[in-house]
Order: C-alpha cells, then structure tokens, then sequence
C-alpha cells in the first residue's frame, strides 16, 4: 500500500509541475483552459463531474488545447487569488466551477479583460464571463417518476441540502412526476444543512425509513444515504456521478453531471476566435445531465418507463413543470397547457402538492 | 407503530453517539494527565481511512479497527514528542495535528474513494434483543458499540478506582508534585496521549467502517470539534461525556425525524439544537463552580520541563 500511495505522491506531483509547465508555454499557439474545482479533482462527487469533463475536453481537442486545474480551493478570498494566478499566467479561458466563486471571478474578470471566463452555477455575467448550468431537475423527473412506481408503502425520501431554488425545484420535479403515475404518493423532506456530512444524512435516510419510507433520493454529495436505503434492502438514486459501485443493486439509477460536450464547444470557441458570454442552462438535450447505470434488479418496465420519460424531456415532447401545477395549499400554480418558465423556475420557493412539511426559511 | 418509531430512534441516537463517545473518553484520559490535544479531528480521520485501508486489502473489519487504533496513536506519539518532549505549545501543536491529519488522510485515502466495505456486523444479543422497545433499541448494535460503553465503564473504574489512575490524575493536577514524588511524568503523560489517540482513532473507523462504510476526505464532519467540547462539559467525569454524547446524537437524530414527519422548523436551528441541548444540559448539571474546579485537571496544558 505505501508503493501506492509514494507513486501517487509522485503523479500529484508530476501533475502539478505539468499544469505549471503548461501555464508557461503560450508560444506554440495552444489555447490554454484553466479550471478551479471547490473540492479535490477525485472526490467521488461534483468536482470530480467537472474534472472528468476537462479530461473529455481535452481528448476532443487534442493538441489545440492545454488543461491545468487547481483542486480544492476554498469559496472566499483564497480563491480570488488563485484564479488572478491562473489569469495571470496565460490561461485563454478559466472555468470557475462552483457557485461561491462567482464575485472573486468577476472581479478577477475585470482586471484581465482578455481572459474568457465561466462560471458555473451563478447568475452574474459580464463581457468576459458567461455562466452555465446543468438543468438537474429534468434528470428529477426520471428518478421520480421511477420512484413512484417503486414504492410500495407510498412514501418516498428526500435528504435535503438546503433550502435554495435549485434544490427546491428537484423536490417539486420528483414530487410531480412521482404522483403522475402513482396519485397516492407522498414526499417526506428531511433538510440536512450541509452538502456533505455523510454521518448526517445516513442518519437522516434512516430517521425517514423509521417512518415509513421505503424509497430515497438524495441532493447532497455522499453516497450514505443510498448505502442507508441499501442496508434496509430499499431503493436509492445516485447523485453527482455514478454512485453505481457504492450500492449495485439498490441504486436504480442516478444523476450524473456531465460537462465534457459544454468544455468542449466553449474551448473551441476561444479557438475559433468567436467566444461571447452566454448564459447556458442545458439539461438531457445538451448531454449535460445523464442517467447513471440502472441497477440489475430493477424491474423492465420501469426502466424502459424511464428512459421514455429521458426520451420525452429530450425531445421537448414533455417539460417536466407542465400545468397544472397545485401548491400543497391546493392554489393552482399554472393551468394544463403552460409550462413554468426559466425566470419562475429560478426563483421557485414553494412545495408542490404532495410534499410533505414547509420550506424552512 | 409507536414503539417501533421510538425504538428506532434510541437506537439510531445511539450508532450517532458511538463515535463522538470514543473520542471524548480517549481525550478526556488525556486531559486528566494534564496535556490537552486538539488534535482529535485530525486523528479521527487518520483512524478512519487506516482503517478503512486495512479492511478493504483484506484485513477484515477487526484489523481495520486495530490499525486505526494504531494509526490514531501513532498520530498521537508525534504530538507527545513534540509537546512533551520538545515541548512545544500544546494549543497550537495540536491545531497543527488536526490541519496534518486532515490533509495526510486525504492523501492516503485518494485511491479508496468510490469503493465500500461489508458494514460491521451486527451482534443480536440472545433474549435480551427480543424484549419489545427494548431489544431493538439497546441489544441489537455491532461490537464497537458495547465496546464504547465498556471502555467507558473501564476508564471510570481506572481513573477513580485505582491506584494508576490516582498516578494518572496528579499528573494533571501538579506534574511538579508528580515529579517529586518520582513518578515519571513524561511516560505517563505520553501513555495517556496515546490512549487518546487510539480512542480518537477507533472512533473515526466507526465512521469509515459501521456508520457509513465508505471512506471520503473530511468525513468526520468536525465531530472531533464535538468530542473535545464534550468533554469540557462533561467537567471531564466518563459517565457525563457518555451522556452528553447520547443527549447530542439524540437530539441530531430526534431533530431529522421531526423534519420527516412534516413539522416545520428551520434546519438552521435544528442543526443547532444538538450543540445548545448538549451544552444547556451539561451546564446545568455542572452549575456548581467549584466541583468545576475541582474536576478540572489543574495543570492542564501547562508544559512540563523536569528539574534536575
């Protein structure tokens, strides 16, 4: 095990000096790439999604393009510094990839006017950043429609980050899919106040299983509470990346962030001279949400349902936030016929019919 | 229904205290002798990902334990070199700790992120698991937690019931006196720091190896932050570290339940409850300043250089 651990000392280090030799070599025309992940480059999770997106990247485009990325960069003022470092020494284009670096990559931004920046998850823009995100709420409508057809005491799980629009909108995606095949079906919410505390949302997958819950999903990082509804012999989804290896046959399938198309179109751009601040929101249609591997056990019709559902949202034939849509007081959202726009969607704070409890404020 | 619910609750209070209890029992050993390290955090997740190491190249779930016990002392051992004998300062040698173990797991466990391990078993305990309410709740846990209530039972039994546990609370009182005397105040102390340690140890490989068997960077989730805090007020007695540990799992797991069954209160001060309800607690039944005092060890932290 030390020969391990000594060889991927080594590779660490070889990685390091490689990103810093390459942050010297603008000369020979590459278009250099630069990303900032918030945790390490393999954890398993969000940061390693991004990372593995770089190395798509980077395979699409060959020797046109020079990767580097800094891992495990605090959200605050470390990381303005590191992105100014980046800029400064000749990236193109730097990918800030998590949501609390967007004022240190606007303010790094406007020092280096000819540097391309994007940042990932944000809302603000300015003529040399663009921001982009993945519409995970599409992959909400597979997993819950799935989730509906599983479970058998009718009451599906939610561990809970917090309580912001985006987590809000998969609770209410899931929620509405999960009870348009199974009206009778109920979602319990437990909010764990943290994206990552895998003690926490064990115990917060078992307190919902206690009471009644036989199926769980999941929006925060750790595979804990997948391997919770595994223990029990209970159906769980996967989150971030394919959490498949974690619990095989209990994960029936997850939602796997995939960014290596967007990297590429975008780095292209900056190749092709035609680079413009945009403003991406993708979902299944732009291969940036994906479904992990289904589990073996689950039953065919389901997963030939689900994939039909993917299908669907693909193709726009369904919107996973189509009318009519009843806020758990009964008040009716939006009529049959509309679908809630991306501004309403943004901004949603509010429980569809069928959830269980209210959004803590 | 009911007692189903309930029962599940204890139980799951219980698996949440487990590894907060280890921790607080091996530093409250250490504080006795009179050297505080705040290193736990640092030596939970060393303890954790040795030992989840050691499980998934075939050790089984008892090596992975035993070499997180070695792990979390050997972690220990360069904080006693370095306070004890080069007698450096213990505040901020053990932050160091904390900031080296975090970072030195996260480079050993690199390559078992994405992989498990079987969870440690569960012991049923024959007749007693089979009581209602009170078999699921108290008789149907792994090994480790038996064990955590019998090394708590055992630190009491040696700190207040025997001789080497009187040597080992006057070198927290006066090492000066200790010293006099001729007991050998640098090996004690250095004894008491590894025991720390492996406690500290064990209770990360609870995480890694039975609550969620999985290793990932920072897993501990500052519950070595907790243990320390604990053991403070707990005016550094085993029985009270045990129940201020069982008062903060119970309110973290009663706390998740009250959320699923609908009732609205916001996560942010439910996420506060178990520090509050801990600390309301272990105030109260601490209210008298001067048994504080008294239980105290008197020189904790103050570094010790024999004279001649």
């Amino acid at each position: 095990m030390s020969k391990s651990i000594l060889s991927r000392v080594l590779g660490t280090a070889a990685a390091v000096a490689l990103g810093l030799a390459a942050a010297g070599a603008h000369a020979d025309g590459k278009v250099k790439a630069g990303f900032i992940y918030v945790g390490p480059h393999n954890d398993g999770g969000y940061s390693q999604q991004h990372d593995m997106g770089r190395l798509e990247a980077q395979k699409n485009l060959g020797d046109k393009v020079e990767t580097s990325y800094v891992e495990s960069v605090p959200e605050g003022a470390d990381a303005e510094r590191v992105i100014r470092q980046m800029a400064a020494s000749g990236a193109n284009i730097i990918f800030t990839t998590s949501f609390g670096f967007m004022d240190a990559t606007i303010k790094v931004a406007k020092q280096f006017p000819k540097v391309k920046f994007e940042h990932a998850t944000g809302y603000k823009t300015a003529d040399n950043v663009g921001i982009y995100n993945a519409r995970f709420y599409e992959g909400r409508a597979v997993i819950g429609t799935m989730a509906g057809r599983l479970t058998k005491t009718n009451k599906i799980g939610y561990v809970a980050s917090f309580p912001i629009p985006e987590v809000i909108q998969g609770i209410n995606s899931a929620t509405l899919a999960a009870r348009a095949v199974n009206p009778n079906v109920t979602m319990s919410v437990v909010w764990v106040n943290s994206w990552y505390d895998p003690g926490k949302e064990a115990a917060a997958a078992q307190a919902l299983m206690d009471q009644g819950v036989d199926v769980i999903m999941q929006h925060t990082d750790s595979p804990a509470p997948l391997q919770a509804a595994a223990q029990r012999g209970f159906w769980g989804f996967g989150q971030s990346g394919d959490m498949h290896q974690y619990a095989p046959d209990a994960q029936a399938t997850g939602i796997v962030d995939h960014w290596g198309d967007y990297y590429t179109q975008r780095i292209q751009a900056v190749i092709d001279g035609t680079w413009k601040p945009d403003n991406t929101w993708g979902g299944f249609a732009a291969n940036m949400v994906n479904l992990a591997t289904f589990s073996d056990k689950l039953p065919a019709d389901v997963k030939a349902e689900a994939l039909k559902v993917e299908d669907d949202i693909k193709t726009g034939k369904r919107h996973p936030f189509q009318g009519p849509i009843k806020k758990q007081d009964g008040s009716e959202v939006i009529p049959a016929g509309k679908t809630l726009s991306d501004d309403e969607l943004s901004g949603m704070n509010y429980y569809v019919e069928g959830v269980i409890g209210t959004i803590p404020n | 229904m009911f007692l189903d619910t309930t029962g599940a609750i204890i139980a799951a209070t219980i698996i949440a205290a487990t590894p907060l209890l280890l921790a607080a029992i091996g530093e409250l050993v250490t504080e006795k002798s009179g050297v505080l390290n705040l290193g736990v955090e640092g030596m939970m997740l060393v303890g954790a990902v040795a030992g989840f190491a050691v499980d998934s190249a075939g050790g089984g779930a008892f090596g992975g334990l035993i070499a997180a016990m070695l792990a979390g002392a050997a972690m220990a051992a360069l904080f006693g070199f370095l306070t004890l004998f080069l007698l450096t300062n213990q505040v901020a040698t053990g932050l160091a700790l904390t900031m080296f173990g975090t970072g030195l797991s996260a480079l050993a466990g690199q390559g078992f992120v994405g992989t498990t391990v079987p969870r440690l078993g569960k012991i049923d305990i024959p007749l007693l698991s089979q009581i209602p309410l009170l078999g699921p709740a108290f008789f149907s846990h792994d090994a480790l937690v038996y064990g955590s209530v019998l090394i708590t039972a055992a630190v009491w039994y040696f700190l207040y019931r025997t001789r080497g546990g009187l040597i080992l609370r006057a070198m927290g009182e006066s090492a000066d006196v200790a010293h006099a005397i001729g007991y050998p105040v640098i090996g004690i102390r250095f004894a008491a720091v590894l025991f720390g340690g492996a406690m500290a140890g064990l209770g990360g490989a609870y995480l890694s190896l039975a609550y969620t068997p999985l290793w990932a960077e920072n897993m501990t989730a500052g519950r070595g932050w907790v243990a320390l805090a604990l053991v403070v007020f707990a005016t550094w007695r085993p029985w009270r570290a045990m129940l201020g540990a069982y008062i903060f799992g119970g309110v973290t797991i009663a706390q998740l339940h009250v959320q699923g069954m609908g009732v609205s209160i916001p996560p942010q001060l439910l996420s506060m409850l178990p520090y509050a309800a801990t600390i309301v607690v272990l105030v109260i039944i601490s209210r008298d300043a001067t048994r504080v005092k008294l239980n105290a060890p008197a020189a904790l932290g103050k570094p010790f250089l024999p004279t001649a």
